[in-house]
């Protein structure tokens, strides 16, 4: 029987898997991606927990992070294309200007 | 029998005010009108001392002027006025210090025509016959520690005068230090006086620093605390006199304008302590103890200075031990005892010492700042004014009958003789010889024979102009008469200015015992000093007729003595050693230890500590997302696991 904490464990898999990538990659595209793995895991873990209860916060706050999601891609799409046109490169080592 | 008169507060007011004029337009008015300003505010304040001094000369005996200006301090009870008095003895130091400083400040005109700073002088020179006018005209010790600071204050300017020479700022700094040390010692006198006058820890009404109370109580006092509060108060005078162990201050302080030599450091400043004494009289005659002290302290000095005047050869500096050395004789008379004999001398040599040094300044005006007297000679020509006036200082201060120190020292030898202190009497009387020997050596060294500096100088060697003429004269006149106001009864005299002491440096103590001589004895012993006088007079005349080289003969006689006289008995290098390396060691352990090595150090560590942290913490800043990004998801999951762990809250 696949009950809450078989979908919680899966948004935990999904969720650690996105932050290795945010934490490892280093194409500007792949962590963004990855920061929607992270966020998508999140929903999960919210519907999940909302079954689970029987009440309706969890799948509400799924579309916020939706609508969220969608406009993160909108405005993170167009900072990587701007940092595309500065610096003619992809790769998170290189953007370092917040540096001592 | 007090009688108020209110004017007696101009005597000081006046120099203050021409000192205050001068600072403030004294540039702006030119050198005619600030000499004669200067002048004129001294002049005014010797005539408002002559009207106090007729005032008292035909009051009834032990009269009293007395000018309340303010209530200075007022304390449960306790009150310190701002009182100024006149009684005799006060009156005769008003009349030294404003008369003879009318002369020095007139000659200073001449003196000082060329320097650039003519105004600053005069307010300096001014500002201290103010200060001491305060001193002497103080009625309790407080104030009297106003003008003794004030003059210290203005001897420290004065000896600095050329400050941009760093040997005559120093000298300067010298004074204002070692006088410091004997001010310290006046400031602990006073508070002990004070301590042992009140009649209870919480009541002060009855405590009081007025002299009259002071001398009226001493008798009264336990004679421990007597004694340590009129050695206290004789330690400042040390200071301030330049007696033994203070002396070193004195004569480095030649190396002020020599108007000022003659001035403060012969006539009036240095016989503060003398004054100060005879003004507590009442309190030293309770104190025995304290009295043979002073008294072998002063026959001390005398004798050692006058042995290192014997070989010094810078003109100002023989004149300067001879003045460490006469205060010395001072002190002895105030130790016998001889409160009015103390006083007649301090009189007579403001007149011939000052007159000494004035006549210095003309010789080295005329040689133009030549003062080594090996150098000099045969001025006798060239500058007969200046030669004939210090002929008379000479044989003044040499103490040759009839002129005033004569008069003065003998008063002082009979004293010790008649108080049976046989041992001072000697020691005096060889200072005696010693001093008509070393004026002797310097009278001739300096006005006989002939020229031996450079040919150009002795040419162009000149009399003074008349502004330090006349004052010359003026002082050698005094020299002469100064003498006669003070005639001993053994030569027909009545002693005038003895007699006219006597209610202000009497105590009711001693009033019972004055000592008297018997006639012959006392001609005895006049016959004794003049002869040894006349006698050491004479050999100097014909050692020195062959110059400066008889000072190998003198070198020769006294062997190792030599040596310690050149060097002042080597008290300077004592000091040198004892006080002032072991306080440089110690401050520059106090600076490079203590303050670089452990201050600085400690300071320099918060610094550093924080430099090193801060390097640390930014490498943390390594500008990549990814870390920043690393470090938030570390930081929520300390917060799950806080969460978690934290008991399930």
């Amino acid at each position: 029987m696949v009950g809450p904490a078989h979908f919680l464990a899966l948004s935990a898999a999904l969720f650690f898997i996105g932050a290795a990538g945010v934490a490892t990659r280093r194409n500007i595209v792949v962590i963004f991606m990855s920061v929607e793995l992270m966020l998508n895991a999140a929903n999960l873990a919210f519907v999940a927990v909302a079954r689970g209860l029987g009440t309706m916060e969890g799948q509400v706050i799924v579309f916020f992070v939706m609508t969220l999601a969608a406009a993160e891609a909108a405005v993170g799409l167009a900072v990587i294309l701007a940092m595309f046109r500065n610096r003619q490169t992809m790769d998170a080592g290189e953007i370092s200007l917040l540096k001592w | 029998m007090v009688s108020a008169e209110s004017w007696l507060r101009w005597i000081p007011l006046l120099p203050l005010l021409g000192a205050v004029l001068h600072v403030a337009v004294g540039y702006r008015v030119g050198r005619r009108a600030t000499g004669v300003l200067a002048c004129s505010v001294v002049g005014v304040s010797f005539l408002l001392a002559l009207r106090a001094f007729s005032a008292l000369v035909s009051a009834p005996e032990g009269a009293v002027l007395a000018d309340d200006v303010y209530r200075w301090i007022a304390v449960a009870g306790f009150n310190i006025d701002v009182r100024l008095v006149l009684d005799s003895l006060s009156v005769v130091m008003c009349l030294v210090i404003t008369g003879v400083g009318f002369l020095i400040h007139v000659y200073s005109t001449g003196y000082m025509a060329h320097d650039d700073d003519y105004a600053r002088f005069f307010a300096y020179l001014n500002l201290f016959t103010s200060a001491m006018l305060v001193l002497v005209m103080a009625d309790n010790l407080v104030l009297m520690f106003v003008g003794w600071e004030g003059v210290g204050l203005c001897s420290y300017l004065l000896i600095g005068f050329w400050y941009t020479d760093t040997a005559k700022a120093s000298a300067g700094k010298k004074a204002f230090v070692v006088n410091r040390v004997g001010d310290a010692a006046f400031v602990l006198g006073t508070f002990l006086l004070f301590w042992a006058l009140a009649p209870g820890a919480s009541d002060l009404g009855g405590s009081s620093l007025r002299f009259a109370d002071i001398n009226a109580a001493a008798p009264g006092l336990s004679p421990g605390l007597v004694t340590a509060a009129a050695l206290l108060l004789f330690v400042g005078a040390t200071g301030k006199s330049a007696q033994i162990p203070l002396f070193v201050w004195l004569p480095d302080a030649m190396a002020g304008p020599t108007p000022v030599s003659a001035l403060i450091h012969a006539a009036t400043m240095v016989t503060a302590g003398v004054y100060m004494v005879a003004r507590l009289n009442g309190l030293f005659e309770a104190a025995p103890a304290a009295m043979t002290v002073i008294a072998w302290v002063g026959a001390i000095t005398a004798l050692m200075a006058a042995t290192v005047g014997v070989v010094q050869n810078d003109i100002k500096k023989v004149l300067a031990y001879s003045t460490v050395s006469q205060l010395g004789y001072m002190f002895m008379a105030l130790g016998v005892g001889a409160f009015g004999a103390a006083v007649f001398h301090v009189m007579t040599h403001a007149f011939f010492k000052g007159l000494l040094f004035l006549g210095a300044g003309s010789v080295i005006h005329a040689l133009h700042e030549e003062q080594d007297i090996r150098k000099m000679g045969g001025l006798r020509a060239k500058t007969p004014v200046t030669w004939a006036t210090f002929a008379v200082a000479t044989l003044a201060i040499a103490g040759v009958p009839g002129l005033a120190g004569f008069f003065s020292k003998d008063a002082i030898l009979a004293a010790t003789f008649a108080g049976g202190h046989y041992g001072l009497w000697l020691i005096g009387l060889a200072g005696a010889a010693l001093t008509a020997f070393y004026m002797t050596r310097l009278l001739r060294l300096v006005f006989f024979d002939s020229f031996r500096g450079d040919r150009e100088r002795g040419e162009q060697a000149h009399e003074s102009p008349w502004s330090m003429t006349v004052p010359l004269i003026v002082l050698a006149v005094l020299s002469v008469v100064g003498g006669y106001l003070g005639v001993p009864h053994a030569l027909g005299g009545h002693d005038a200015l003895g007699s006219f002491l006597a209610p202000s440096v009497s105590s009711a103590a001693h009033a019972g015992h004055a000592l008297h001589l018997s006639v012959a004895v006392e001609w005895l012993l006049m016959l004794v000093s003049t002869t040894v006088v006349l006698g050491s007079m004479g050999f100097a005349w014909k050692l020195y007729a062959a110059g400066p080289d008889a000072d190998v003969v003198v070198r020769g006689a006294l062997g190792r003595a030599w040596q310690w006289m050149a060097s002042a008995w080597r008290v300077d290098e004592a000091y040198e050693r004892l006080v002032v390396r072991p306080v440089g060691r110690g401050a520059e352990f106090l600076w490079k230890g203590v303050d670089v090595g452990l201050i600085d150090r400690f300071a320099d560590g918060v610094a550093m500590t924080a430099g090193v942290l801060a390097e640390i913490w930014r490498r943390w800043n390594s500008g990549s997302v990814q870390h920043y990004a690393l470090s938030l998801l570390a930081g929520a999951l300390a917060l799950v696991a806080a969460v978690l762990l934290g008991g399930g809250g």
